[in-house]
């Protein structure tokens, strides 16, 4: 169950420290879990856990793709891995070694990719993953999931350490708008429906959720009825509450920090195109590289804030 | 009079030969010359039990070359995984035996490999895993030598050195012939043992076709490594114990004709008679 404390303002806490803590906890609770990093544990609050877990927590340098084959290996004599690195690497630099030594060959490896989209800001193109929502969507039997923001983290990270097969997971390691109490709890493949609304749905993921309440709230006030869906789970997608939806408002509107292609908005259109066919709007990175930048200049450029979610309900909404 | 190993290593290449005569065709010149390893390994140096192959204190063997599969298959059925007879169905359609290994289609393989470059890694994971399980297993790797340009492989070389996994000890299969042609003309290896030996490796290197020498190579790595994960080079022929097959330069991939499969399994069953 959760609960919705969203009032527009950031979190108390960084990602980074949330997610050091809870890697903490994780590794302290089952001896059998491990988490593997490659050579960015100092900018995700983790240093120093290699040496105080020295059997559980494995610097691995820079070789991500050595790193993911490790998991694997990992994996398949009885451990839980954890793997953290920059989204941009776990999706596009060890894309086949996740594939393979993970996927195909069944190991139950979670992967940690921070620094979603444009929050990795200063960073810029070659550190800015649009797409790996798209790869790790197309790895069969995969999960896909964005934290939406810290307490979702600090809950749900622990809970996938049974999962089985390839988990991947987007986190925001800085201060993100603040969705969610803390004693909020989340089940993967399960929506969360955040406000009911009759004309229009929107589905959102990431830091495009606290962008559609606030998006929803000026509707309101235009005369628009805007649900909004917490999609955290982009694969499996919860085709359930999409359904139910496109039942009651017939026009959807998709937002996330990624590119439209192959992203959470894609698999929307997908299945309501095969379901339940009505006007799908997709707000997110219309096919672009990264840049360096701060997040909001960054989300500005690329047409990922409340007024492009607005605009696209308003045409939306007049296609019905 | 051959010995029980070399025997051995003869009954999985005339098992291989089975194996390619269903198919008509095979990745044959890669797994007659990993035979001979394969036979010290499971013909005595491994801790397995084919009764149990699941078993958690067993030893692990990954075929990184992971196209050298119907010599795997070939030695896994002699040891009595599965039976002789399934062997026929080598890459036939919905068959347990792939070109490639494959952990979860059959029994007796502990890793899926073939995009090369990844058994190493999993390899050096599950030696992590098992050393700091406080498990004495060991980890056996076999890379190609034409696997060793990925890059992947010198990460992994790296890693397993700078964390001490002395309960991996790893082959590289040097038959000096890759798909195109001769490593040495298409990216040189160079060499090897110097390369290993700097990655801080216990090295060393032997003549790959005797399996009684690798058995003994083996042991003494085993004794000698200290805190160090072990290289064994073997000095191999890309399709060893075959001449036919041998003398294709490009015998990578090949087709194998019943005739000719027939001819060669009399010639190796002639091999175990006389020597």
């Amino acid at each position: 169950m959760f609960k919705l404390i969203y009032n527009g303002e950031k979190e108390k806490k960084a990602g980074k420290k949330v997610f050091g803590e809870t890697m903490q906890k994780i590794v302290e609770q089952d001896p059998l879990a491990v988490y593997l990093d490659g050579d960015i544990m100092n900018s995700i609050g983790t240093l120093g856990l290699e040496k105080k877990f020295p059997d559980q927590v494995f610097e691995c340098g820079i070789q991500e793709a050595d790193m993911m084959g490790i998991a694997g290996g990992l994996s398949a004599v009885g451990k839980k891995p954890y793997v953290h690195t920059f989204a941009a690497f776990a999706a596009r630099r060890a894309f086949d070694q996740v594939f393979i030594s993970i996927a195909y060959a069944k190991n139950n490896v979670r992967i940690i990719g921070s620094d979603p989209g444009v929050t990795s800001a200063y960073n810029g193109g070659t550190h800015m993953p649009f797409e790996d929502i798209c790869l790790y969507r197309a790895i069969p039997h995969s999960t896909v999931i964005e934290f939406t923001d810290s307490a979702m983290l600090a809950s749900l990270l622990p809970t996938l350490k049974d999962r089985p097969g390839l988990t991947y997971c987007r986190l925001n390691r800085k201060e993100g708008t603040a969705i969610y109490s803390e004693d909020s709890t989340f089940e993967p493949g399960k929506a969360n429906l955040l406000r009911d609304g009759k004309d229009v749905t929107i589905v959102a993921c990431g830091m495009m959720v606290g962008e559609s309440l606030k998006a929803a709230e000026i509707l309101e006030k235009e005369g628009i009825s805007a649900a909004v869906i917490d999609m955290f789970t982009i694969k499996p997608l919860d085709e359930e509450i999409i359904k139910e939806f496109a039942d009651k408002t017939h026009a959807f509107v998709t937002a996330e920090n990624a590119n439209i292609v192959g992203g959470l908005g894609a698999a929307v259109a997908a299945f309501l195109s095969e379901s339940t066919p009505c006007p799908v709007i997709r707000v997110g990175v219309k096919d672009e590289f990264g840049q360096v930048g701060t997040p909001e200049y960054l989300a500005e450029v690329y047409g990922l804030t409340s007024k492009e979610i607005i605009e696209a309900v308003k045409k939306a909404v007049s296609m019905k | 009079m051959i010995t029980p190993l070399k025997e051995f290593a003869t009954d999985i290449r005339i098992q291989e030969m089975i194996e390619f005569k269903a198919r008509g065709f095979g990745h044959t010149g890669g797994s007659l010359s990993v035979a001979d390893c394969l036979a010290a390994l499971y013909g005595g140096i491994m801790r397995i039990d084919p009764k149990n192959p699941q078993w958690e204190d067993r030893d692990r063997l990954v075929m990184s070359k992971g196209h050298a599969g119907p010599a795997l298959y070939a030695t896994l059925a002699l040891k009595g995984y599965f039976p002789l007879e399934e062997l026929k169905t080598l890459n036939q359609n919905g068959t347990k035996l792939p070109s490639h290994c494959d952990r979860n289609l059959t029994v007796g393989v502990d890793m899926t490999t073939g995009s090369l470059g990844q058994g190493a890694s999993t390899a050096c994971g599950m030696a992590l895993g098992l050393k700091h399980s406080g498990k004495d297993a060991r980890v056996y790797l076999i890379l190609g030598d034409g696997e060793c340009q990925e890059g992947q492989v010198w990460e992994m070389a790296l890693f397993a050195a700078h964390h001490k996994l002395n309960n991996l000890i790893a082959f590289i299969d040097y038959n000096k012939r890759q798909l195109d042609g001769y490593v040495k003309d298409i990216c040189d290896l160079g060499d090897l043992v110097a390369k290993f030996k700097s990655f801080n490796w216990y090295t060393t290197m032997i003549k790959g076709d005797d399996p009684d020498l690798i058995r003994q190579t083996v042991l003494d790595v085993q004794k000698n490594q200290g805190d160090r994960p072990g290289m064994i080079v073997l000095d191999t022929i890309k399709g060893a114990g075959v001449p036919q097959i041998e003398n294709i330069p490009l015998n990578h991939h090949t087709n194998v004709t019943p005739e000719e499969a027939d001819e060669i399994i009399a010639q190796l069953e002639e091999f175990k008679r006389k020597g």
